[in-house]
This record gives structure tokens, sequence and C-alpha cells, in this order.
């Protein structure tokens, strides 16, 4: 019946939404940034620029494995709390070296979205609540194996990680970058994203057509969780601290907000990649303009919450068709 | 329209009355000029096949839908029920195959959800309490009213249900198909609450497929099919043979053959060669007993049966879709090991599912990237798709089978019914499987798409494919099979081979006592549901009738 009514000429307003819907983040990306630049022409200094870069490297590799994760209805709550695991387990392994305590880190990652996947895939519990047990559990094991205090890191190589640059442009940057390329190309490309993607959209056709659905839900959730893991050695990096109690806080929460203002339906069934870098990149925009300009935290908090609104409606829309 | 066949002076005025009711989803036409009368005291049976209009006629009564044209009367006066709630509230109450309450909530609490008893503006749950036990022992539910719905078996609940539908002071009572997830004892003593209704002088509508339940509870009996009105009269005077070509659309008279199918006449060869897919014993619970099937390559062997007589659940088991509890499935010879549609398709076994929407197309992709969905492995080096191998194939197929689409890349969601099917089809042809099980192939999809599917299984065949097909069109059914195996509560009460492939036989079979024995042996839970379906199912334009086929 749907063919029916989509074969008549769409609305005016169906069509502003769908065209809002496709290009709506990076329009909004550009006019941000012309009125960032419009507002103070010291926002384009390199500098400021790399400042930005610092802050949303590792939201937006978080945001990637997250984009994933929705991409097959489902959603990761507990990539904060991997990340605060990370940055536990960090002071441990980096007397040996980041070659071998990055390893152990991505690795605990892995291992902890194995589980939130396993509960996802094998038992059927919902993603939320798989994900909120895993969240909060992870969040304790950090902070059992750090013991509660902030450890200075002091480690040439971690530093460098989460602060150096080549060609100006920091380190982080350059690997959120490749994460989304590799990120993009797996969902496009290859069978195992064709697979997420069908399993997001139709998960009983997508079990009835011989897919792996089991093994598809599991390996999304063990790549949101070694993102989230490699996020949080950047994060130490770049603070010089291994805080598991307070790192990683509320990145859940901001890494939804990313993949949904890029247009990424939470109903699943489509991961817009570039989409996330644009909506990634534009909160961490409007929030940096608000601040720079002295509005006070609470309101621009009030200013995301409206954004993040906007873009659920608009990309609800959609998966009601 | 309307044939009554007892004008009894003394017949009562009717409580609820439908006329000329038409009623269409997206110029699909679910209800055509219908025309329903509904006797107080009486228990009048509702019966036709998936796409009949049954749950669109309830709706429109009940005030679901509102018909495009047409008047429904209550107790004599032409109302416009705006929802169900006002409907209720007149007396018209509806029991729903599912049960439609709170499951955490106490027993008491749904029987009286929305019009507790109050005190002091509180509710009196003492009063509550009390006087839900006896409403519920009335119906011989004896139960602690104060525990969860759920922690009750699905028989007391649907009393539950029963109870709360009745006490609305209702004057008419709609059941659609309340025994599909009863036990034979649940069965007897909802069918003597019923008499106690009849007795109050209520009126009941009874939807169900379950033709012994039909005719041991119900007074009288209106057949509708493709959305028309085919007859009204005394259930005792209609032959359960009469019943179900009626229902089907056929006459007992002598069928013509070649009709309207675009199946070539010519039986396939398929001498002496052994099996491709065997299947023995299967058995799910409730659902399928014991069920064996053989196809052999170039075979087209037909499951028939009616709504809920388990052809579905047995393509299911097949394939590992659905867990069974015994029986063993061989391809080829060997038998498999793990059962699940991975495994089938490995073996080289493919289903097409028969809700399209549900459990065939993954809406969002496009058309290239639903054909190659299930060949992807075959397709993919290293995990990398091969565009131009999949390019090739998605060409090859949408030539092949002529699949209508602006693109590869358009939205597979954006095409007809029969494009979509087509799309299924190819997906699974690309996989170049030993044995393909249809499930409804042409339902729902137009006259021209069709044809050629029923010329596409044939080629097929023709080309060495073992095919189970499941149809409910009749004429399809026996003009496209080789043989057929009739099924009927989940168990296999006919085979047909040869000659014997016609549709007097078929009906003959189908119409034949139950083996079971009495009245309520068996009370599969019935998943061919047709709940609010009716509109999607039916047909558009191609209804399966074939008056045109006789002449």
């Amino acid at each position: 019946m749907s063919a029916e009514t989509l074969q008549t000429p769409v609305f005016d307003r169906d069509r502003a939404l769908r065209l809002l819907q496709e290009y709506g983040v990076y329009a909004a990306l550009i006019v941000l940034a012309i009125v960032a630049v419009g507002l103070d022409g010291h926002f384009l200094s390199a500098d400021n620029l790399r400042v930005q870069l610092f802050q949303v490297s590792p939201t937006l590799l978080v945001a990637l494995g997250m984009a994933l994760v929705i991409g097959t209805e489902g959603i990761d709550l507990s990539v904060g709390a991997v990340i605060a695991l990370s940055a536990s387990i960090l002071p441990l392994y980096l007397g040996y070296g980041l070659p071998v305590a990055l390893p152990v880190a991505l690795l605990l990652g892995a291992a902890s979205g194995a589980a939130g996947g396993a509960m996802v895939a094998l038992t059927r519990v919902q993603p939320i609540v798989a994900t909120l047990s895993l969240m909060i559990g992870v969040r304790g094991l950090a902070e059992i194996v750090n013991g509660n205090s902030a450890k200075p890191v002091n480690q040439a190589g971690a530093l460098d990680l989460g602060t150096g640059a080549l060609a100006g442009v920091p380190y982080m940057a350059w690997i959120a970058a490749a994460a989304a390329v590799l990120t993009a190309l797996l969902v496009r490309r290859t069978t195992f994203g064709r697979q997420l993607v069908a399993v997001g959209d139709n998960r009983t056709a997508a079990g009835l057509s011989g897919l792996p659905v089991r093994r598809v839900l599991i390996t999304v959730y063990v790549i949101s969780g070694v993102l989230a893991a490699l996020a949080g050695v950047m994060i130490v990096g770049h603070g010089a601290e291994a805080d598991p109690a307070n790192q990683g806080i509320n990145m859940e929460l901001n890494a939804i907000t990313a993949v949904v203002v890029g247009g990424t339906p939470l109903s699943g069934g489509r991961v817009r990649v570039l989409g996330t870098v644009a909506g990634a990149l534009f909160m961490q925009l409007i929030t940096a303009v608000l601040t720079q300009h002295n509005v006070p935290n609470s309101y621009t908090q009030i200013v995301e919450a409206v954004i993040i609104c906007f873009a659920v409606y608009a990309s609800q829309e959609r998966g009601t068709r | 329209m309307a044939q009554e066949d007892e004008q009894a002076p003394a017949a009562p005025a009717p409580v609820l009355e439908v006329a000329g009711v038409t009623k269409s989803f997206a110029g699909v036409h679910a209800l055509r000029d219908v025309d329903f009368a509904l006797r107080p005291g009486e228990v009048h049976a509702l019966v036709g096949e998936n796409g009949a209009g049954k749950s669109t006629l309830i709706k429109v009564m009940t005030g679901v839908h509102r018909p495009d044209s047409g008047a429904v009367r209550f107790e004599g006066t032409a109302r416009e029920f705006r929802n169900p709630l006002e409907a209720q509230a007149a007396g018209i109450s509806t029991i729903y195959q599912e049960v439609n309450l709170v499951p955490l909530m106490s027993v008491a609490r749904n029987l009286f959800l929305g019009r507790e008893p109050r005190r002091f503006g509180l509710i009196d749950q003492r009063r509550m309490n009390r006087e839900a036990s006896a409403a519920l022992g009335r119906y011989g539910v004896h139960v602690d009213v104060t525990r969860p719905l759920r922690t009750l078996g699905l028989g007391a609940q649907q009393m539950v249900a029963l109870a709360r539908a009745v006490q609305v002071d209702a004057r008419v009572v709609v059941m659609d198909e309340p025994t599909s997830s009863l036990e034979p004892r649940e069965v007897e003593t909802l069918f003597s609450v019923i008499r106690g209704l009849r007795e109050r002088g209520i009126a009941v509508v009874y939807v169900s497929h379950r033709l012994d339940e039909l005719y041991a509870i119900c007074d009288r009996v209106t057949v509708l099919r493709d959305g028309q009105h085919v007859h009204t009269g005394r259930m005792a005077d209609l032959q359960r043979l009469q019943l179900i070509s009626m229902m089907l659309g056929r006459e007992m008279a002598a069928v013509r053959s070649g009709g309207t199918t675009a199946f070539d006449s010519a039986r396939h060869e398929r001498a002496g060669t052994e099996p491709v897919l065997r299947a023995k014993g299967l058995s799910v619970r409730h659902r399928v007993h014991d069920v064996s099937v053989d196809v052999r390559p170039g075979e087209v062997v037909g499951l028939g049966g009616l709504l809920g007589a388990g052809r579905s659940e047995t393509a299911k088991a097949v394939v590992g879709a659905l867990a069974t509890d015994a029986g063993t499935v061989e391809v080829d010879g060997t038998p498999m090991k793990r059962r699940s549609p991975a495994a089938a398709i490995r073996a080289g076994v493919v289903m097409l599912p028969e809700d399209r929407k549900a459990e065939g197309i993954i809406p969002n992709l496009s058309v290239r990237e639903n054909i190659s969905l299930a060949a992807l492995p075959r397709l993919s080096r290293a995990g990398i798709v091969s565009r131009a191998k999949q390019d090739e194939v998605v060409r090859f197929f949408m030539d092949r089978l002529r699949i209508k689409a602006s693109s590869p890349d358009q939205k597979v969601s954006d095409l007809s019914g029969g494009n979509q099917q087509k799309v299924l089809l190819a997906r699974w042809l690309c996989l170049s499987p030993k044995a393909l099980l249809l499930d409804e192939p042409t339902r729902g999809i137009d006259v021209g798409a069709k044809a050629e599917v029923q010329a596409l299984i044939d080629e097929l065949a023709a080309d060495g494919l073992g095919v189970l097909l499941i149809s409910s069109d009749l004429e399809e059914l026996i003009e496209g099979s080789d043989r057929v195996v009739v099924l009927k509560d989940g168990r296999v009460v006919g085979h047909l081979t040869g000659d014997e492939v016609g549709e007097e036989q078929l009906l003959s079979a189908l119409a034949a006592a139950d083996p079971q024995a009495d009245t309520s042996a068996d009370t599969d839970a019935d998943t061919d549901a047709d709940t609010g379906v009716d509109a999607g199912a039916a047909a558009p334009g191609t209804p399966p009738t074939t008056k045109e086929s006789r002449r």
C-alpha cells in the first residue's frame, strides 16, 4: 500500500523534510561555521581549530561505533564506562610502553562490547537494558581497578598520542578521520556492512535470508567497544591523567547526539557515517561558539536540547514512512 | 445479494445490521456492498478465507473503520461509531484473537478497567474484588482475582476478556478467532458461556476457520469472499462441502482445467528420480503434527489446506525457521544436522515467505541490495562486495524476471507488490537452489505479475528445481501442482496424485471430518492470522474467484 502513496506526488512539506534529513546537518554546519567566523575572526586561527579537533576527536570515534550499533536498531550506553575502563587499565601497562598498553585497553573494550553484544544477540535483552547494565558494571570495575583516585600519566607515548600533531593536525584527529573513512567503507562496501543494515531494517527477513544475525550484532557491539577504548586512551593522553571516576561521563549521550543530529534514524536500517562526522562537528562547534561568547553553560545545554529534539523529529518522519 | 433462505415470519428484528457497506483501502476493495444482519440471541458464524473481508466487516461494525458507503444500524437506528469505545458504550463488545488486557494488573483490575467502583474518589478494592470473583464464577473461572492476569492460563484470560466484554451491558459480542489459543477443555467452557449468552438474548458474531467449532456452536452463518457477501443461512442447512466451496469460490460441478492461470497444463517429468527434499515426521508444537513431504527434482508439490491448516508452519519447519519437536529433513539424501535458514540455504533449500513485508523485503535497501542479500558471501572476496559480480547477477535476474524498477538503486519499498515479490524470488534464485518453497507466491500482486510468477514456477520446475507450492488460490494450486499433499489442523489428511489432482478431490479431502474425532479435538494456534490484514491480503485486482474460467 505504501507503494501507492509514494507514487502520488509528494507534498512540498514532505519534500522539504526529506531534503532537510539528507543535507540539513551539512547546511547547518556550514551556516554555523560562517556565523562563528562572523562573530569572531579569531575563530579560524590554527590554535582554536586545533583545540576544537582535540575535543571532538574522541567523541567522533565513539559516535562512529554508536552509528553502527544504532544502524542495527540498537544502542550502546556502555561506551562512557568503557572509556573509564580504558583509563583505569592504562596506568598499569603504560610502564611497558604504549604498544603494550594500547592493545590491552582495546582488548578490554572488545570484551566489554562482546558481553553487551552477546546479551543483545543471544538472550534478546533489549539493547538499552543490556548496555545500561554494562555501563554500570563496567564503570564499577574501572573504579575498582583504579582505586578511586586520579593518576597522573607522564608516559611519552600516551602524551604524544593525546597532544601531538602531524602537519598541524592532531594525531587524534588523523585517527578519527581514518576511522571515519574505514567505517564508511565498512558500511558501503563490505558484506558485513550490508548485513548490518539489513538486520537493523528487518531482522526477521534478514534471519530468513540466512544472514548471520547474531554474529553481526555481536560484532557491531565489539567495534563500538574497541572504538570507545581507543577514545579512552586518547582522553587519558590528552589530559595527562587517568581518572576513571570522571572520564567518559556522558560520552554515550554525546555520541548518540552526534549520530542523531547526523541524520541516522534510531529505528535502524540506515547508517550515515558522513552525517555522523558532521553531527559531531556541529555539536562541538555550537558548544564552542556559545561558550566562547560567554553564554552560561546552562543555556548552552538548553540550546543543545532543542537541536536534539529537532534532529530526532526530522529523522523520525522518515521512519514512519 | 442477500439470499436469506429462511423467510420465517417470526424472525426477530436484527439487533445489528450492516447494509450495503463498501470499504476500500488505497483503492483496494476490502468490502463491496456487503449486507449482514445479526438477530438477538443468535450465534452467527462469519467465515471466509484470508482477504475475504471478515476482519474489515468486524471493524466496520465496531467503529474501528468507517464505511465508505452503506450504513450500520444498531437496534433499529442508523449509527456511526467514531471509535471502538463508542460502539462499546452502545453495547457492542469485541474480543480479539489476542487477549487485549493488561497482563501485569490484577484480574479484578482488568475486569473493571476504566469503570472501577469508587469510594471517596478512590478505587474500592474490596468491592471490586468481590464483584470480580462473582462475575468470573459465573463463567466457571475460580481464581484469586488479585493475581496478575498474566499468571492465568490463556483460556482463563480469554474468559476474563469475555466477562469484561459482556459486563459492559453488551447486546452484541464479537469474537474474532476466540479459540485460537485455547485448549480443548477451555473451548468447551467457552462454548457453554456462549450458550449462556444466547439464552440471555445476546447476539454473538463468531469468527473462526475451524469448521467443527462452527457446526458445534453456531446457529446461522454468513460467508464472505473477496470482500463480497456470498451466502447467509442456517448453519445446519449448509453441508461442509458446500461451505468450503463457497469460501473458496468453487462449484462442485466439474471444473474445467486450463483456466486463468498461466501454468502449462502438461505435468512435469519426474518418474523414478529420488527426492531432492524429504521431510519426515515434522512436528511443531500445537501447529504441525507428523507431517511428511517429498519433493523430487522437476516436480511441483502443492500443499493444500484451509487457513490455519499448518501449511506455512510446515514450510518454515522445513527450512529451520520454526523450531521442530520432531522430524528430519534430508536434502539429496543427506540429513540436515543443523536446522536454521542459513543451514538450509547452504544445503540448497530456500523459502519465499508468506508475508512479503514483514519477512521478506528489507524496505530501506535498494533493489540491488535486496536481490544480492542472501548471496553476499558468494559475491564477495575477503568480505568486500564485488560490485562487478553483484551487478552482473542483479542485471541478469532483473531481466529474467522482468523486474520493473527505475534502476537497481531504487528503494525496494517503492516498488509495486508484484515487483517486490519478483525481487524476493530473485534473491533466492541467484543462490541456484535445489528446492524452492513458495508460500503464497502470488498473493497480493497484480494479474500480470501473477501470470509471470506462475509461468516462472513452471520454468523452474522444468529446469529441474523441486518446488513446494503453498497457495490459497485453489486454481493456482491445482493447476500448478503435480501432486498435492492436503493438510488439516496440522496433519496430512490426503494425497492427490496424477489424475486425482483436481478441485473436487481437494474439496472432499478438506471437508472430510476431522480424523481426530471429537469436535474440538485440535486447538492449534493459528499463525495464518488474519487480524486486520484483510485489506492488504485482498489481492488487488485479482480475486481468486474464477467465474470467467468456468464459462
